[in-house]
């Protein structure tokens, strides 16, 4: 990826919406024109993901697990929507523009309606952004939302966002699915009233969703399919089987070692995502031996990169580098050396710290963390560490260990853009700093880089800021761990979008079937 | 009521008696029930309470600040004693109200409304399915006993019962759904359009829960109708010259069928919340389930009305099966 491709593509993809808005094939905004297949109408589809339960909503601002997400995308669409390189392409939006990345105008489609006939306006985005930043609606992105100072109408299809600091990913953070737009003054969001490619028929938490195809979609042509059902499978053998015995046509998120009983099946394959998804090594700065340099630099040599992808994630990974952006993002550094699996380092390391055992708390709920633990318990015996395994079940995992065990592990889903992802969990002030690290240098560079306008000036920095992650912070990143869905060959049209699994879980509009 | 006509056909003083010592019985038996409900209810909430950390903490999760735990702290009364929020809530399940999901803010009868009809459904039809038939095989092998028929009984019934029921479960859905195509792997209530569909969708976890609950029952019939064959009257009647079907269904089963009742009821409680796993496997939409994610979602109004729900299910089947056993009772019918 050329230095051209990350900001560029923003402004150009910009203007392509602009051009899209006026009449050229709204429908192939996302398929590209020399996509083989063309796509059929018709047919309808079951697809399960992995969790469900009571706490579904259909409230955006509510919405935290990609259940939730592909439900929003399937009755709700956002001002900018991402593609395969997490560039934010227009979506009800026409073009996001700003001259000095604080204040932006952002023009909006004509002609749109809400699944219950009324005509989508201005109002409508002022009333879906505001709403996150009221108290009362507890929105998941209040952080990312309390940076818009003032949303205002300035004409029928236009309004203006000012910013409370510049920050040049206003069209990224727009594609956010929680930003999704729905009909001024919602206050019951259980009929699903939105833009979105299909209506909501029904909706029952933890049960199923079911759609209809939006004959008025205002992408032409889209969706294709007539139906689509959306159920929760929390149990990956059930999921599996009930694709491969032709009850669903596609499962999220299936476990590594299920991918060899699709592949044996036939007429069904593995559909794989890159992401930026990592289960980390979390070792507090400001707690005893695991705040040692010494300690953090040795657990770092001690993992076993290649056999954690290997036999971990069966290869559906990709080596990491103990900091968090992955190579699939637009401002990952391939200049920063890689850390390789060295003992003899990590035991020099630990003889300087003057530490001869540990405790370290691993649990299913980070995925992977036991296998990955196991591994690194093996490689510290090879060097006479004694490295104490304690297991917790994932259930109170994340309110009792994470964050507050010292030496554990931890699991953070992609995120949209680089800078979302490191001021989340890396700023000196963030709740979810994992380490405990505190580096105002970092944080200054981490402010900067949203308002710098010069891509290559903020690819430097970006590089800085994984470098600084990569020496000092007290995390360990062995593999990013790639997404996988299975689903029936007659299903096309799939593309791998790094924010998640099922197209960064926007399939439903994209999506036909085939014979 | 069979047996409460035979009770009336014969004699009139005796009967009258009989009946106020029979309705006292099953009145005291029914008084019981109703105290063990109260002393389970106390249960529940107690330990509901002592669930590890703060409710509000939990359900807020990581993103808790001080502000909304003390509102959310107040919107859930947790300020107020715990008996008192005993008290209140015991008002709200005597009253068909038992208060709103703390997770979605939906009222908990709805929730578990739609949930119990569906985990009703299943367990209705895997009672159609299992009763007669074990009834019919326990009856049987008790009185061939000892025959290749019974030994043959004997062991599947022992192997059934031995195979935990989500290794059935899988392999019957890896057999039949995956492999045969034959039945569908998921099943859900409302795919059921027709009769047909329904015995489609119906047959894997009706099937699966059929084979963990019938051998148990089958067994105890059996067992049951044996012993009471070697009784004394039964050989009376037999030296009478009773025909073997009557010997059977009039003599011998009515003094059996405490102790079948009993083990159907046990069997049968199993099938309300026991059956998570059949829940799981075929992404069935039951109580048990529902039960699951509420506690992991910590929704407390929700896990005690399931708990309620679970436990009153089980009183009433060891009620019915108490008082079927009085009622069947010949010694106290007629004293």
């Amino acid at each position: 990826m050329s230095d051209e491709a990350t900001g560029w593509t923003r402004r150009q993809a910009m203007r392509l919406g602009l051009a899209a808005g006026l009449g050229i094939s709204a429908g192939g905004l996302l398929v590209p024109r020399a996509y083989a297949d063309e796509p059929k109408r018709g047919g309808s589809i079951r697809a399960a993901n992995y969790t469900s339960s009571t706490k579904d909503t259909l409230d955006p601002a509510h919405a935290n697990n990609s259940t939730d997400y592909a439900r929003l995308f399937m009755f709700y669409n956002g001002l900018t929507v991402f593609d395969e390189q997490l560039n934010p392409l227009p979506d009800l939006a026409t073009s996001v523009e700003s001259s000095d990345a604080k204040v932006w105008t952002v023009k909006l489609r004509k002609g749109v309606m809400f699944h219950d006939g009324s005509p989508f306006t201005a109002d409508d985005v002022v009333f879906s952004l505001e709403r996150h930043k009221d108290p009362k609606n507890s929105s998941v992105v209040a952080p990312i939302a309390r940076q818009f100072e003032e949303i205002k109408t300035t004409a029928e299809d236009e309004i203006r966002i000012t910013l409370s600091a510049p920050n040049s990913e206003l069209p990224t953070i727009l594609a956010i699915y929680q930003f999704v737009i729905v009909k001024n003054g919602t206050t019951d969001f259980n009929k699903g009233i939105g833009t979105g490619p299909f209506l909501c028929k029904e909706f029952s938490p933890g049960v199923r969703s079911l759609g209809v195809r939006n004959p008025n979609y205002f992408h032409s042509g889209k969706p294709y399919l007539d139906q689509v059902t959306f159920l929760g499978i929390p149990d990956n053998a059930a999921r599996v089987n009930a694709l491969l015995s032709g009850d669903i046509e596609l499962a999220g998120a299936i476990n590594p070692h299920s991918t060899r009983d699709v592949k044996a099946a036939k007429g069904f394959e593995v559909f794989e995502s890159k992401s930026g998804s990592y289960t980390d090594l979390i070792m507090h700065l400001d707690a005893p031996d695991t705040g040692n340099p010494d300690f953090i630099m040795a657990m770092k040599y001690l993992q076993d990169r290649e056999k954690i992808k290997s036999s971990v994630f069966l290869d559906y990974a990709a080596i990491g580098n103990d900091q968090p952006i992955d190579p699939t993002n637009p401002y990952y550094s391939p200049e920063l050396a890689q850390r390789a699996f060295d003992p003899d380092k990590a035991k020099f390391h630990l003889k300087k710290a003057n530490i001869s055992g540990a405790r370290l708390v691993c649990s299913p709920a980070p995925t992977g963390s036991v296998d990955m633990a196991v591994i690194l318990q093996n490689a510290a015996q090879g060097i006479g560490f004694n490295l104490e395994l304690q297991r917790v079940p994932a259930d109170g995992f994340w309110s009792n260990y994470w964050l507050k065990s010292p030496f554990t592990y931890g699991n953070v889903n992609p995120r949209p853009s680089a800078n979302i992802l490191l001021t989340l969990f890396f700023q000196s002030t963030a709740p979810w700093n994992e380490s405990h690290w505190k580096d105002e240098k970092f944080d200054k560079l981490l402010v900067d880089a949203r308002a710098q306008t010069d891509v290559t000036k903020r690819k430097a920095m970006y590089a800085d800021m994984q470098r600084m992650i990569n020496e000092e912070a007290g995390i360990g990143i062995p593999v990013f761990i790639s997404g996988i869905d299975a689903h029936t060959s007659r299903l096309k049209g799939l593309r791998a979008v790094p924010t998640g699994g099922m197209m960064g879980f926007n399939f439903a509009q994209n999506v036909w079937l085939d014979g | 009521m069979a047996d409460a006509s035979a009770a009336t056909g014969s004699g009139t003083i005796r009967v009258s008696a009989s009946h106020s010592v029979v309705l006292g019985l099953i009145l005291r038996r029914t008084g019981l029930s109703l105290l063990l409900l109260l002393t389970v209810s106390i249960v529940v909430f107690a330990g509901t309470e002592l669930l590890p950390g703060d409710v509000a903490q939990i359900v807020l999760g990581q993103s808790a600040t001080p502000d909304a735990l003390a509102g959310l702290r107040l919107t859930l009364h947790l300020d107020q004693p715990a008996w008192h929020r005993y008290f209140t809530w015991l008002f709200g399940l005597l009253t068909l109200n038992p208060g709103e999901s703390l997770v979605n803010n939906m009222p908990v009868a709805d929730l578990v409304g739609g949930r119990l009809g569906n985990s009703l459904l299943l367990a209705s039809l895997t009672t159609l399915v299992t009763v007669p038939l074990a009834l019919l095989i326990g009856i049987t092998a008790a009185v061939w006993r000892g025959s290749p028929y019974d030994r043959t009984v004997n062991l599947l019934t022992v192997a059934a019962v031995s195979v935990p029921e989500f290794l059935f479960a899988t392999s019957a859905v890896l057999i039949f759904a995956v492999h045969l195509h034959w039945l569908p792997a998921l099943s859900y209530a409302a795919d059921a359009d027709s009769f047909s569909g329904l015995l489609r969708s119906f047959a894997l976890p009706v099937g699966t829960l059929a084979v963990a609950i019938f051998p148990q029952m089958a067994r105890m019939t059996r067992a049951a109708l044996i012993s009471t064959l070697g009784s004394s009257y039964i050989e009376m009647a037999v030296l009478k010259g009773v025909r073997p079907v009557r010997l059977i269904l009039r003599h011998a089963l009515p003094n059996a069928l405490g102790p079948i009742a009993n083990a159907i009821a046990l069997s049968l409680s199993f099938l309300l919340g026991g059956i998570v796993v059949v829940e799981s496997v075929f992404n069935y939409p039951g109580l048990a389930k529902l039960m699951v994610d509420a506690v992991s979602t910590r929704d407390m109004p929700l896990v005690q009305a399931c708990a309620m729900i679970f436990c009153s299910g089980y009183l009433l089947l060891v009620l019915t099966a108490d008082i079927v056993a009085i009622l069947s009772n010949p010694r106290l019918r007629y004293r």
